[in-house]
């Protein structure tokens, strides 16, 4: 039996027929006899004291089982992952359904249970709900402004932490400088948008005091463990199975009110309840992302290297704190501040601000984003002050030499080629020749852009001693186990989540390598707690780097149990078995051979079997990687500014990532060019904008602009693999690296096409109307 | 996302249409839908019961009609863009090749965008560069609407209350017309923040006349005036038609939203009055 080798071959993904020929099985597809339908009723206010609610015409409407208040629940609030050290972090309670005061527009006010959706939508709108609106505040600046209204008693000025980070010697590195850019960047509120919304089906079997609940999330343990701390409800005894989910981009990390209240429902009224959100809700009450506003100043000489950087951030956390939310604009953000410069030092603060708005956690990049679309953009204010070619600028600063490279963060760089990735694309996508284009077009008064964006960020998500010295609740290990079957056919189960990524593609491909079985005999498991061990989920572009090398682990163990028997069987010693092509055989003795079907299958029978082995083909790996991956690379843009309009139009767009040793490039480069739709939505469309009365004004497709495909370039994608040393596969990962590097080589190409007007910095996102505004201004 | 319960009905005829309308006070028609469901999904609208219009045979189909063309009020977008009677009315087409997407335009017919009203629609602009005229029956018996008096105020038109929309009326392109149809979509909803309509006739190397319809920029869409005045008569050159629409945008009444502002909408109007007077030209 021979076996192609399937590591780097691009697949298509196995997933697919079933997912694009409608035969997927997502939460509002599972199908339970009888089931109850809940509909939220919703605050319309961003900030009121309930004064009172009234639901008797509602309970009274035909078809309604129950309806549900604040004062039904346990006053048990939903837990802050997060903990940040050093930060007199103060945490707000996030309770299931507002009881006296609601604080942003969305908040969960009473949950009605009825025999159908509609009746259960008109009942609510018979519940009577008095409002004493109070002031309200959605602009982090203005939060922490004396006077302005306060979100919690207890947590002054709505400032939640403030966390510092610091490295070398700042003031010495601004005394030495020659040159200090200061700029004032926004990096607008962005909305996930998974095409599923949020979707719980819960059923509790009163019987045996089972309750499954099927939740569209990216870490059905973490939310089974949450929901059982919270609720008491035994963990050997509730089930949470995230079956097919539409994507989550991070919005589907989280434990919501909503999953807590499923399963309180479901198994207060012993009747299976199912809650499907509508893109209403999810634009109102899923969490957002980003949402900074930053002062920066970095220090140069007038060479053009760079001394220091100093960074304030106003970070907008909404009305209440999920998950992860405090790490986002703290570790997941300061840390790679450094970016892939050789920078002497750094000072950055960041201040969590509460806001009558949704709660903001991870976003695609989830921090890194945001750090990233900082620094190059000063990058380039930098270049074109100091009259350097924004390529030239960046080469100077770059990290160079040997790796490891302990940044200025504290962040272990494990590998990169940062001059080599920046030389490979500006070559391979004819950077001179785009100038020449430019200065060409420019004569016919074509305003052409070109922007370039070298990012880096951590990923392989993470070193649980590091997690834990971060402040957060987790460990972010993950676990593999392999199951041979007598046959020789394979199943596989990871605790990461595909919930996009292929993995029931690319795991089997990696697992196929190493135990010398056909790609087609080995089958993935996921996202069922009754059937996998445990595990983290996926997020921070983690899956294949530490729950890919939990699998290859557990398939070295295998293999290493199978020369045990095929030892015994051919009578050698285990020390002088190889394994190759799916056939175990004596050094040097190719014909005294077993297969690997063979093998396994005496496994099993273990008639004929060293008596110190036992019985049985299945390995489990739990693996904690020792130190994140770091993925780089350059992007690069073209845009064209239409002069009359404002109007920024995508011409081009060129990738060169180093995420490592690529699994299968086929689905690497579909994740970059996910990723970069979703980095050049942020530059150039979407925004997530609030009234002063906090009302959503983006709360729907007709005003929020996910950018469709027309209003997207085509993609030239290349990959410049410099081996990871922190995993055994050299991995880095791909999943968020497009959204990170993005968003500044289109901010960088759009003010390159205006240089000639004189503009040094527009805010995000780059509308038209933001653009012409702009050019007006400078006129 | 969930509307209320309402009953639906599909009349084979005009008359049971008419009968089901006038009976039923809080019923509404539906000829596409695209505008009206969503609203009833967000429950900004709750009729009892929707009449949908495309089972009626007499509503459909576009036909030639003495030198111009009678648009049955049920052709759907992509029925229009295929018609060979249009393929003269390049405006018309530019509009209908572009609405929504394909679904949109599949479904989506030329009477319910009219009778709808929307201020960001494409089709009120080009209407009224095209000069059309809106034929509605009612309980009243049929009338003729010129489009000049069509568009009243924001989501109203000139339809009573219980009148249908039959067909539109295109009249004969003079000699020498050239059309065309240019928006600025807004980035989400693909609707028009400014689109502009231009229907241009040369003659002898002059404008001898024209009709510009704008959309999306205000309440309701309404025409150019001050720029067909000041381009009739001009010789259709760049200078001449951009001095035409330099002020193309004052003194009208210009909404504005987060995606752009009045000053900005404004300053669009002329933008693209030009741009569409341009691209009409350049067809000629």
């Amino acid at each position: 039996m021979t076996t192609e080798t399937m590591f780097g071959r691009a697949l298509k993904r196995r997933e697919d027929p079933r997912l694009i020929t409608g035969r997927g099985q997502y939460v509002d597809d599972i199908q339970i006899p009888g089931v109850q339908r809940i509909f939220f009723l919703r605050s319309p206010y961003a900030h009121a004291m309930i004064t009172s609610i009234d639901t008797s015409a509602a309970e009274a409407h035909p078809g309604v089982m129950k309806v549900y208040t604040g004062k039904d629940l346990p006053a048990v609030p939903v837990p802050c992952g997060v903990n940040l050290p050093d930060s007199n972090q103060k945490t707000p309670p996030y309770f299931m359904i507002a009881t006296d005061r609601v604080r942003h527009t969305g908040e969960i006010v009473a949950a009605v249970v009825a025999s159908d959706i509609g009746t259960a939508r008109d009942a609510a709108e018979k519940i009577v709900v008095e409002y004493d609106p109070l002031p309200v505040v959605v602009d982090a600046e203005k939060s922490v402004m004396d006077g302005a209204p306060q979100l919690y008693d207890g947590i002054d000025n709505n400032i939640t932490f403030d966390w510092k980070l610091g490295g070398g010697d700042i003031d010495a590195a601004f005394a030495g400088a020659e040159v200090v850019i200061k700029q004032r960047l926004v990096n607008q509120r962005l909305i996930p948008n998974a095409m599923e919304p949020r979707a719980v089906a819960g059923r509790y079997d009163s019987a045996t005091g089972d309750l499954t609940l099927w939740d569209t999330d990216q870490n059905p343990h973490i939310i089974r463990l949450l929901i059982c701390m919270l609720t008491g409800i035994a963990e050997n005894k509730l089930r949470v199975i995230a079956p097919d989910v539409g994507g989550g981009f991070g919005s589907k990390i989280f434990l919501y009110a909503e999953q807590l209240l499923v399963t309180t429902i479901t198994k207060d009224l012993a009747t299976p309840v199912k809650w499907v959100e509508t893109r209403s809700e999810n634009f109102q009450a899923t969490t957002h992302g980003r949402d900074h506003v930053s002062y920066v100043e970095m220090a140069f000489m007038k060479s053009g290297k760079l001394c220091g950087l100093k960074v304030k951030t106003y970070a907008n956390m909404g009305a209440f704190m999920t998950a992860f939310a405090p790490l986002v604009p703290t570790f997941l953000y300061g840390t790679l501040l450094s970016g892939v410069y050789d920078l002497p030092a750094l000072r950055v603060e960041t201040i969590g601000v509460l806001t009558n708005t949704m709660a903001v956690d991870a976003y695609r990049g989830a921090g890194r984003p945001e750090a990233s679309y900082l620094l190059e953009r000063v990058m380039d204010i930098a270049a074109d002050e100091l009259n350097i070619d924004p390529a030239e600028i960046r080469r100077m600063n770059f990290i160079k030499g040997e790796f490891p490279h302990m940044a200025v963060t504290g962040m272990n760089y494990d590998s990169g080629d940062y001059e080599g990735n920046l030389d490979k694309a500006l070559a391979q996508f004819g950077y001179a020749d785009w100038r020449a284009k430019q200065a060409e077009a420019k004569a016919k008064g074509r305003y052409l852009g070109i922007g370039l964006s070298c990012y880096i960020e951590a990923c392989g998500i993470a070193p649980s001693k590091m997690v834990g010295m971060m402040g957060g609740g987790v460990g972010l290990w993950e676990s593999g186990t392999i199951r041979v079957h007598p046959t020789g056919k394979v199943t596989a189960y990871t605790g990461a989540h595909s919930h996009g990524q292929g993995h029931e593609t690319t795991f089997a491909q990696l697992i196929s390598d190493t135990l010398g079985v056909p790609y087609d005999n080995v089958e993935i498991v996921h996202g069922d707690t009754n059937q996998v061990q445990f595990g983290m989920g996926t997020y921070g572009s983690r899956s294949l780097a530490v729950g890919g090398t939990a699998l290859l682990k557990s398939a070295q163990k295998l293999v290493e149990k199978g020369k045990k028997i095929a030892a015994h069987l051919l009578e050698a010693n285990a020390a002088d078995i190889e394994y190759k092509d799916g056939s175990f055989s004596v050094k040097g003795s190719p014909d005294r051979s077993k297969a690997f079907g063979e093998v396994v299958l005496m496994a099993y029978l273990a008639h004929n079997y060293p008596a110190d082995l036992e019985p049985g083909f299945e390995e489990q790996t739990f693996f904690d990687p020792t130190n994140f991956t770091f993925p780089e690379g350059t992007y690069m843009a073209i845009v064209e500014v239409d002069p009359e309009t404002g109007t920024v139009t995508p011409l081009n767009f060129y990738c060169m990532d180093d995420c490592g040793n690529v699994l299968n490039p086929l689905i690497a480069e579909g994740q970059v060019h996910g990723g970069v739709a979703q980095g050049i939505g942020q530059a150039l469309y979407e925004n997530a904008v609030y009234d002063e009365n906090g009302q959503l004004i983006s709360g729907s497709m007709m005003d929020y602009a996910v950018p469709k495909i027309t209003q997207l370039p085509s993609y030239t994608t290349e990959f410049a693999p410099v081996p990871s040393p922190s995993n055994p596969m050299g991995v880095k990962g791909i999943g968020e690296a497009g959204t990170i590097g993005s968003t500044a080589a289109i901010a960088n190409a759009v003010m390159d096409a205006l240089s000639s007007m004189n503009i040094r910095h527009i805010d995000l996102p780059l509308t038209s109307q933001n653009v012409w505004n702009a050019i007006q201004a400078a006129k | 996302m969930i509307p209320s319960a309402f009953e639906y009905a599909t009349p084979a005829t005009l008359n049971e249409a008419m009968a089901m309308l006038a009976a039923d006070e809080d019923a509404k028609l539906l000829a596409g839908g695209h505008s009206l469901l969503p609203t009833m999904k967000l429950r900004l609208a709750a009729p009892t019961k929707l009449i949908d219009l495309r089972k009626i045979g007499e509503l459909r189909g576009v036909s030639a009609s003495g030198g111009g063309a009678r648009i049955g009020a049920m052709t759907t977008y992509a029925e229009a863009t295929a018609s060979a009677a249009l393929k003269g009315y390049a405006a018309l087409i530019d509009a209908t090749s572009i609405i929504g997407d394909t679904q949109v335009r599949n479904r989506g017919t030329i009477g319910g965008a009219m009778a709808h009203g929307d201020p960001a629609a494409d089709l009120p602009a080009v209407m009224l560069a095209l000069g059309a005229t809106v034929n509605v029956i009612g309980s009243a018996g049929s009338r003729a609407i010129a489009i000049d008096d069509f568009f009243v105020g924001m989501l109203t038109t000139a339809l009573e209350e219980g009148e249908i929309i039959t067909s539109i009326d295109l009249p004969a392109l003079a000699a020498g017309t050239s059309t065309a149809y240019v928006k600025f979509a807004n980035p989400a909803s693909g609707y028009a923040m400014v689109g502009v309509a231009a229907s241009v006739t040369m003659s002898g190397g002059k404008v001898s006349a024209c009709r510009i319809g704008l959309t999306g920029a205000g309440p309701s869409a309404t025409r150019l005036e001050g720029v067909e005045q000041a381009l009739t008569g001009s010789d259709g050159s760049e200078a001449s038609i951009a001095s035409a629409v330099a002020n193309a945008g004052d003194g009208l009444d210009i909404l504005g939203d987060i995606h752009a502002g009045e000053d900005y909408r404004r300053a669009m109007v002329s933008v693209y009055a030009k741009r569409a007077i341009v691209a009409a030209i350049a067809r000629a």
